[in-house]
């Protein structure tokens, strides 16, 4: 008997929706393996990573505050991953959007005005997209290869950041520190709980993901970005310009990228520091994926990142095991999603003899 | 004294810096000949520099540490084909995933490493010859890993281009439908190549915790799996090509060390940019012609394979 894999005449629709499921419970199978080997009990070490984070209500606010960057960057990477742009840059781009964003209060830090936090997350988004703009001249102009020039540029821009806060941008009073000032209470992302950290980024996030979800369904370059994706030639036949495609793609997600960086510097970090992201950037990668890059798959897929961060927090705290157990969650779960996904376009046919069973 | 004593050193450490990108870029052009893209370079990399670090620390027998590494890379670029190739997932979401994953999973091995010292390979030292001045340390005072990129370089430009099965692996590279069809195995065909790159990233991983800075630390490869990716379009896919380019990359990285160490007076941080924005700058200039890239890269190259019948 043999194992034959068969192209589906048609993708299924069941399995774009099982999958990510899948890849779920084929984590967790992992992992209890994986907590086995570390000399944890399994059971135990499931529960600190996806329960007792969010047991309670402090716990609950702080999965949105983790989920907060990463839907913002993951909602405007999806975009491109739709039409085949494939912008990995995006911690760059956060970075930026934290420089600039950030770079308004150290320079009015003495500005006591309800425009100062608008003037911010404006300018975080400029940040950004004028990050993901380089790698899209160098794409369209000289066809330099998006992937690598933006990945490059991560380097170059946590450098300009580290730059920024030893230097010039460093607090006065702050003891040599690499850190800025304190953001002042009008830089500062307004609280919508009393008590926790939950901020007004997360609202911002939402209206993102409501704004791409109207942007793909019902504008004309959100049918272009969608027929370009599924079908190249298609889209060349009708006139779609793929330049302008990689241009949208590329600033759209470097202007999210941008405004989950300064909502992270005006939120929960609350200064410029050399250090702004535990890899949000790249994280929102395995998001676009497992949200099936839709934006309200997206943020299942956030939110559920967002616990892995935490639970690899928790687990350090109660059971010693590194943090670096998150990583390995993280990527386990984009690797058990891209093999399910064969199940979307293929059907597994057990076959006697080389024929067809059936 | 010559006046030219500083030398020796700046090529001596070019020369450090230039080998793991020889071992990953050469890896990597096989994988891509045979039509296979894997951005994962940097996750086996990193899994193989923690590999040979955790293997030399605990067993002190260096040889065996980079068997080790080469095996731990070529299982992860194992992992890579399974989903690529077997069960056909895209190529650069399946190259990042190995990245994303090798970060994890190299810091979750070295987690009780870190910050431990391992004394670095060591060096050749043939009596007589390595003591010529200038050139006898340079030709004849490296340690096996630096010949070992050289040899390596040689009998992967000779095995592509001299030898009938790597004919067939450029064929499978440039039309897997026709080298199909006459009867040749691609995806067996492409396990194998995928492999030998991991392998390579894995071999070009240990330098970085063996030799380049014996440690190790979280992330330590600072996007050097990225660079090899860049150099092979540099190189045009010509594996002579990849070894220039690497000693050119090896070249900037200390230049920019010794810049910083010179009390230039530009701050370490733009410095350390340079790497990064050469390799863009060099990506601009090979890929503006873009009739020379169709005509180089290996046809099939990223294309998912499935045997029609």
């Amino acid at each position: 008997m043999l194992l034959k894999i068969e192209k589906r005449p048609e993708a299924s629709q069941l399995m774009v929706y099982a999958t990510p499921i899948l890849a779920l419970i084929l984590t967790i199978i992992t992992g209890t393996v994986l907590f086995q080997l570390l000399g944890v009990d399994p059971v135990e070490g499931l529960r600190n990573f996806f329960i007792k984070p969010i047991d309670n209500t402090y716990g609950a606010t702080e999965l949105f505050v983790k989920a907060t960057p990463l839907i913002l960057c993951a909602i405007g990477l999806s975009v491109g991953f739709r039409a085949n742009v494939w912008n990995i840059g995006a911690e760059g781009q956060l970075t930026l959007g934290a420089i600039f964003g950030g770079g308004v209060f150290v320079y009015f830090h003495d500005v006591d005005s309800v425009f100062l936090l608008p003037l911010m997350v404006v300018m975080g988004a400029i940040g950004g997209a004028l990050w993901a703009a380089i790698p899209a001249f160098l794409k369209t102009r000289f066809n330099a290869n998006e992937i690598l020039t933006s990945l490059m540029l991560v380097y170059v821009a946590l450098l300009i950041l580290s730059l920024l806060v030893h230097g010039s941008w460093r607090d006065p009073d702050g003891f040599n520190f690499p850190e800025s000032r304190l953001f002042s209470e009008s830089a500062t992302m307004p609280i919508l709980l009393e008590g926790t950290r939950l901020h007004f980024g997360t609202i911002i996030a939402l209206f993102a993901v409501l704004g791409t979800w109207i942007m793909l369904s019902k504008t004309l370059i959100g049918f272009q970005i969608k027929v370009i994706g599924a079908a190249p030639k298609a889209g060349g036949y009708a006139g779609f310009s793929q330049k302008k495609i990689v241009w949208f793609s590329l600033l759209f997600g470097g202007a999210m990228a941008g405004i989950a960086g300064v909502s992270e510097v005006s939120g929960p970090v609350g200064q410029l520091l050399p250090s702004i992201s535990p890899g949000y950037g790249f994280t929102a990668i395995i998001v676009a994926f497992l949200g099936r890059l839709h934006p309200v798959g997206i943020v299942f897929a956030g939110l559920l990142m967002a616990l892995t961060y935490l639970g690899g927090e928790t687990a350090q705290i109660n059971l010693g095991l590194p943090v670096a157990v998150t990583g390995v969650f993280q990527g386990m779960i984009l690797f058990f999603l891209l093999a399910c996904d064969v199940l979307v376009n293929f059907r597994f046919r057990f076959t006697l003899f080389g024929k067809a069973a059936s | 004294m010559t006046g030219y004593e500083w030398i020796i050193p700046v090529v001596l450490t070019v020369i450090t810096a230039a080998t793991p990108l020889v071992f990953a870029g050469i890896g990597e052009l096989v994988t891509e000949k045979s039509g296979v893209l894997n951005l994962g370079i940097e996750g086996m990399m990193l899994v193989g520099a923690v590999t040979a670090f955790v293997t030399a620390t605990v067993t002190g027998n260096y040889f065996l540490a980079v068997i080790a590494a080469a095996a731990s890379g070529a299982f992860m670029a194992f992992l890579f084909g399974i989903l690529t190739l077997s069960l056909m997932a895209n190529q650069v979401a399946t190259g990042l995933a190995l990245t994303l994953f090798g970060v994890g999973i190299s810091a979750l091995i070295g987690q009780d490493f870190v910050g431990e010292p391992v004394q670095a390979i060591s060096k050749l030292n043939i009596a007589g010859l390595s003591d010529i001045p200038i050139i006898g340390q340079i030709l004849f005072g490296q340690d096996p890993l630096v010949y070992l990129s050289f040899i390596m370089a040689i009998v992967v430009s000779w095995f592509l281009y001299k030898t009938k099965a790597g004919l067939i692996l450029r064929a499978v590279g440039d039309s897997h439908d026709a080298a199909h069809s006459i009867g040749y195995s691609v995806i067996a065909i492409r396990y194998l190549a995928v492999m030998f790159g991991g392998a390579m990233s894995g071999i070009g991983g240990a330098y970085l915790s063996l030799a380049y800075t014996p440690m190790w630390a979280e992330n330590m490869t600072a996007g050097r799996g990225w660079i090899a990716l860049a150099l092979i379009v540099f190189a045009t896919w010509k594996p002579s090509l990849v070894v220039v380019g690497a000693y050119m990359f090896g070249g900037i990285t200390i230049l920019q060390l010794h810049a910083q160490a010179a009390g230039f007076d530009v701050p370490s941080q733009i410095l350390s940019m340079l790497p990064y924005v050469a390799t863009i700058v060099v990506l601009v200039i090979i890929s503006k012609d873009e009739s020379r890239i169709r005509k180089h890269a290996p046809a099939c190259i990223g294309k998912i394979f499935h045997p029609a019948a």
